[in-house]
């Protein structure tokens, strides 16, 4: 009888045992499903004319995550027959490789915006930003009018430009030189537009950028 | 003559009194977050009032600030209990509380200003992570300080679970906030995109297994047999449990993924595990269910005890309602609803808080010398305020997101969408307000309780407590082998 239970025994009455066995336990699951995707990540080639976020665009990214616009608005059009209808091809995953953090979501109180580019005009988007309800009666979206009265910080940018660079997004030194006249005199209004006017069609080959043009 | 020794319960009423701060807090933003929802002018046009920066001030306060410090408060009362020894390095164990209260105060003052990584859960910035991980190897160090200076050589079960839950987290918290700072309010994770996304969720769910799943299971092990004053229905069947619950719950976090740009085949192997997760979760649901075998009178006397079953019945209901949740098909109609929604808080209201405050309720008299709590009245309006606010919350959140689900993918017979998103948003207002009444209540209930626990207290600021003598066993010689006749066999 005694000896039936012997190891199990030996891990009830051995803290470090047992402190180990629960480290290795719990780390198999995430090695088996995340080490494979860093190597597939690795070996997937940028889409011919696909580039990083353009200084401006890059802001407008960064103002929508410090907003925590992704609450509510996920950017993952799913592999379902109604959400294609509803907001057009569904989302790749090479679409979001230079987004740090990912913008997929979990919850949509408002609309997927994966594919919104080009949906609204500038001013909808403009009016829209500054008090939902002037364009769309029944949202229950926050207005965010702060955003009108910062301009982009150039060296600000710069910075961020140099970091993602180190992490691996193709920024050139022209990209960076360029950075400070790209946002000159621009507000956190008019990155966020543009980004959010990005969405979709930044990505698009240059083609279909063209059409939609 | 073994030298005489006593608990270290000084750290333990800390985190007891931060919990019953943090708690209102926490659940005070999300009234306040769920008004929002219902009249948006009440985010003011200010930003740091804004539903979108606010919202993770209300998820970090229950989770970490209110959660956290509950589990750390009652790991150190019950690793003392069940190890017949003091608490090992007790100023370290006074760091880990002024530590984590410091992170909390820290994270809760940043996220409402923009200073955030914006990753769900996980939402501090890098200095603040940075305390968090120092607290956090402390508060291990102090745990199993602690075990390794234990009487009973044999190590509870509800050790192994608060050990999994130390050891996981940690290794959680470090992997999924690896980042570049840019500057002291700014940094960019190393992971982009889809790799992202799935050490995200591998860290995002297993948050739920191991912070409120795994640390709570902890308390319920020590409180309920305590509680129940009836022995664990089956000491190996928590056994088995643990292992399995440990290490199946890591590989089901891709289910937060389902018919995104996540390859396919780790979408299937999370839907899978997730559903190999049923046995486990329901397992230790009913041991702990089980227990109250022979005491189910308890509940006509114990408000505690009623608390402790509604939590696990709870814990039962919400994971079967997960691993259901996980199979693609019916993930593609709740998923981005507000059926999340109402999930999560029938995991968080239902099984964590109310396992929490049934625990608080068991542990606060004998730490505070008395014999009972102040009042049973308020214990009982605290039980009936909490489970009317969870079931209506709950009831409004899976109708909201059913009609979301339906209508989302409605079409009318020529093959073309039925509605607008913006239909949608109009049909589940009616429920964001109940929603709005059922955290009130809740809320209510927290308040009833944190009265209950100061008036618990006089006794204590008044008075120098009288710590409690640890028991010093006698040596038990260990059964020599081919013992005969054999020693008798253990109960259970």
């Amino acid at each position: 009888m005694a000896s039936r239970y012997r190891y199990i025994e030996a891990i009830e009455k051995h803290a470090g045992l047992l402190g180990v066995l629960i480290a290795i336990m719990v780390s198999i699951g995430g090695l088996a499903e995340i080490t494979p995707l860093l190597a597939k990540a690795r070996a997937v080639e940028p889409a011919p004319g696909y580039a990083p976020y353009d200084a401006l665009r890059l802001a407008g990214k960064d103002v929508y995550v410090r907003e925590g616009c992704q609450t509510c608005h996920s950017q993952m059009i799913r592999t379902l027959r109604f959400e294609t209808q509803r907001y057009g091809d569904y989302s790749v995953a090479s679409e979001s490789v230079y987004d740090r953090p990912f913008q997929w979501g979990s919850k949509r109180t408002g609309p997927d915006l994966a594919r919104v580019g080009g949906k609204y005009s500038d001013e909808w988007h403009r009016l829209h930003l500054l008090d939902p309800r002037r364009v769309v009666p029944d949202s229950t979206m926050p207005a965010y009018p702060w955003l009108k009265d910062k301009e982009l910080d150039g060296a600000d940018i710069q910075a961020r430009m140099r970091v993602l660079r180190r992490l691996g997004d193709p920024y050139t030194d022209a990209d960076i030189e360029g950075a400070p006249a790209a946002v000159a005199g621009r507000t956190e209004l008019d990155a966020l537009i543009a980004y959010l006017q990005g969405l979709g069609v930044r990505n698009a080959s240059t083609t279909e950028q063209e059409i939609a043009q | 003559m073994p030298r005489r020794e006593t608990y270290n319960d000084r750290v333990v009423r800390l985190f007891l009194l931060a919990a019953a701060v943090w708690g209102i807090v926490g659940m005070a933003i999300g009234v306040l977050a769920a008004a929002q929802l219902t009249w948006p002018a009440l985010n003011f046009d200010t930003s740091w009032l804004t539903f979108s920066r606010i919202r993770s001030n209300h998820t970090f306060g229950v989770i970490f600030a209110f959660g956290g410090s509950a589990l750390m408060g009652t790991c150190y009362y019950v690793v003392q209990r069940t190890s017949h020894a003091r608490l090992a390095f007790g100023r370290l164990a006074m760091f880990t509380f002024w530590g984590w209260q410091a992170a909390c105060l820290l994270a809760m003052a940043t996220m409402p200003f923009g200073i955030t990584q914006q990753k769900e859960y996980a939402e501090p910035e890098w200095f603040i992570d940075l305390l968090i991980a120092v607290v956090w190897v402390s508060f291990g160090v102090v745990f199993f300080g602690t075990l390794a200076r234990r009487r009973i050589k044999h190590i509870y079960v509800a050790n192994w679970y608060y050990g999994a839950f130390i050891i996981a987290v940690g290794l959680l918290h470090i992997v999924n906030n690896l980042a570049v700072p840019v500057s002291l309010t700014k940094s960019y994770p190393i992971y982009s995109g889809m790799v992202d996304a799935m050490v995200q969720w591998w860290y995002g769910h297993n948050a739920v297994a191991f912070f409120l799943t795994a640390g709570f299971l902890g308390m319920m092990y020590y409180f309920v047999p305590r509680q129940a004053q009836q022995p664990l229905w089956s000491y190996r069947f928590s056994i088995v449990n643990f292992w399995a619950l440990i290490s199946v719950y890591m590989w089901a976090g891709s289910h937060h993924l389902l018919y995104t740009a996540l390859p396919d085949w780790v979408q299937s192997v999370g839907m899978v595990f997730s559903l190999v997760l049923l046995m486990p979760s329901l397992g230790s649901a009913a041991n702990g269910l089980l227990t109250f075998n022979g005491s189910w009178d308890k509940l006509e006397t114990d408000p505690a005890a009623k608390f402790m079953v509604l939590a696990l019945v709870f814990y039962a209901a919400s994971t079967f309602e997960g691993s259901m949740l996980a199979i693609k098909t019916a993930n593609s109609l709740s998923h981005y609803t507000d059926w999340t929604v109402a999930h999560v808080h029938s995991g968080s209201i239902g099984w964590v808080a109310m396992i929490t405050i049934g625990s608080l309720y068991a542990m606060a008299p004998r730490a505070l010398d008395q014999p009972a709590m102040h009042s049973r009245g308020a214990m009982e309006l605290h039980f009936w305020m909490h489970t009317a606010g969870l079931l209506l919350y709950v009831a409004a959140m899976w109708a909201a997101g059913i009609t979301e689900g339906l209508m989302w993918r409605a079409t009318n017979p020529d093959g073309s969408l039925a509605y607008s998103f913006l239909e949608s948003l109009v049909a589940v207002k009616p429920y964001y307000a109940l929603r709005l009444l059922g955290g009130l209540l809740v809320l209510g209930g927290m308040v009833v309780m944190a009265w209950n626990l100061w008036h618990t207290a006089a006794y204590a600021r008044a008075n120098l407590i009288k710590p409690i003598l640890v028991p010093i066993p006698e040596t038990i010689p260990e059964p020599a082998e081919n013992q005969f006749p054999p020693p008798l066999p253990a109960r259970g």
